[in-house]
């Protein structure tokens, strides 16, 4: 009984317990997460307007990026993203004669991260945009609206119910393939608890806490995401 | 009355319209004088619709040239050969002159009844919101659903939902109002009530293009009615020429049933 007391002391907010770094991690991985989203969601929301634009060059452009990204395993498009850019970065400072620069790892996640989201984002706001019914875009075309108040007004709110369910399962992606961003040293959850367990030697403990946080952070999320459905879907059936 | 001639609503020439090498638009021409109500009809595929939608520039016309409350619109030529708009901007602002009310309704389902009148007039026309929701209010009285204006379109009839349609596109006091078989989609028994609120405005005098297989509707409200088979115009007039001595063979067949 004292052996489990002791154990769950390690849990502690403040040293020698680790749930101080542990919750750290935590809010390092929302942060992280909350920045790669909506980094995600502004690429995603171009790319599919761009994909839909029929310009050729740019629609072949973004086939290449959605294909490249979705394809290539994200650990390695992480590592790949992470060292190419802060090698080529510190490149092209060195061609104005600047000194090399460490790259923030939180600014340099959220960007990789980013990077990866908006191509899926891309093909789910593509597909949400093409099922809104072409009569509904007609009508704001012709009551006169100009395109930015169209995309606001009209198709943004039209688009998100056929959209939320894949954006929450995109979200819940994130959240954990930002566990990858430990692999260029960057603190969030996932690394924090490998090094908590390491120090203790408490694997399973730390492992067991960090799962568990992973699943409060889902069933936080997934009550948000219900939230939204419920506004965005006002005015439309429920079978719907 | 020179100042009236320059203000004609619709004055437009020539509009032929082709998908591939199919030609459904080869030439029609229509003037429409304040205060008229011009009826298309015609069979399916006769090119009413498409005619109609080249009005506010739904559907791009081949050619064409187009004067829409006095503002000539200016076409360009495209790499396809085809004309363009050479200002999405002219273009937006005629539209917004113009009152469009579709088949199939297109109310913007996430806005209210309500919602769905006012947001032309605040957000294309920059008017305040307490006006244009007092405009909103007393038109939606007029078509019999003030009732209902904080409903959301789903939860409403066909009938009510084109009713509703009617007062947004009125809502931005166009000059005209364009309809495209605005009872098509209609089960039968809702028919009369949409019916009813178009003859209204007819009787305001507002100047109406109302593309319609209601033929007995179209004789009794119009001032003008044109026949179109093939893309062209087989007979155009007074509806007591088209309904009762039409010259074509072609419309003596279609509206024959009428006469009966």
């Amino acid at each position: 009984m004292s052996g489990l007391m002791e154990k769950l002391a390690l849990l502690a907010l403040t040293p020698p317990g680790w749930g101080g770094v542990l919750l750290e991690g935590a809010l390092a991985t929302l942060a992280i997460s909350a920045g790669a989203y909506a980094a995600g969601f502004g690429i995603g929301l171009a790319g599919a307007l761009g994909k839909l634009s029929g310009q050729r060059p740019l629609v072949a452009a973004l086939d290449v990026y959605t294909t490249a990204v979705r394809a290539i395993p994200e650990l390695i498009l992480i590592v790949g993203l992470y060292y190419a850019g802060t090698d080529s970065l510190n490149r092209l400072l060195a061609m104005f004669g600047l000194e090399p620069v460490e790259v923030n790892g939180f600014l340099a996640a959220v960007l990789v991260l980013g990077i990866v989201q908006g191509a899926y984002m891309t093909e789910v706001l593509r597909g949400a945009i093409l099922a809104i019914p072409v009569g509904q875009i007609e009508a704001a075309k012709a009551m006169g609206m100009p395109p930015l108040l169209r995309l606001r007004r009209v198709v943004f709110p039209a688009l998100m119910p056929n959209a939320l369910p894949g954006l929450a399962n995109l979200w819940l992606n994130v959240t954990k393939d930002s566990a990858l961003i430990a692999v260029v040293g960057y603190q969030e959850l996932a690394l924090a608890t490998r090094i908590a367990a390491g120090n203790t030697k408490q694997y399973f403990l730390f492992f067991l806490a960090a799962s568990f946080i992973y699943l409060a952070i889902t069933l936080m999320s997934n009550q948000v995401f219900r939230l939204m459905d419920r506004r965005y879907r006002r005015g439309l059936p429920q079978s719907a | 009355m020179a100042g009236q001639e320059a203000l004609l609503p619709l004055d437009i020439k020539g509009v032929h319209k082709s998908y591939g090498p199919h030609e459904v638009l080869k030439g029609i021409s229509l003037r429409a004088k304040r205060g008229d109500v011009i009826s298309l009809i015609g069979s399916s595929g006769s090119g009413k619709s498409t005619f109609l939608r080249c009005i506010n520039f739904l559907e791009i016309p081949d050619s064409g040239s187009f004067v829409i409350n006095g503002e000539t619109i200016r076409l360009k030529p495209g790499r396809d050969g085809r004309a363009h708009p050479a200002d999405m901007r002219q273009i937006e602002r005629v539209r917004a002159g113009l009152g469009m009310v579709f088949q199939n309704f297109n109310l913007w389902p996430h806005m209210t009844v309500l919602e769905n009148v006012i947001e032309a007039p605040v957000h294309v026309q920059k008017r305040s919101r307490a006006e244009a929701v007092e405009q909103a209010e007393a038109l939606l009285a007029k078509v019999g659903l003030y009732e209902k204006r904080h409903a959301y379109p789903a939860f409403m009839s066909g009938g009510q939902q084109q009713r509703a349609s009617i007062a947004r596109a009125l809502c931005v006091d166009p000059a005209v109002m364009l309809f495209d078989e605005p009872t098509s989609a209609l089960d039968p028994e809702l028919v009369g009530e949409v019916l009813k609120v178009i003859r209204d405005l007819a009787e305001e005098g507002r100047t109406m293009l109302l593309v319609t297989h209601e033929m007995r509707f179209a004789r009794d409200v119009s001032s003008h009615v044109m026949f179109l088979h093939k893309g062209q115009v087989e007979e155009e007039g007074p509806p007591e020429q088209i309904f009762g001595v039409p010259s074509s063979a072609r419309v003596r067949d279609f509206t024959g049933a009428l006469a009966a």
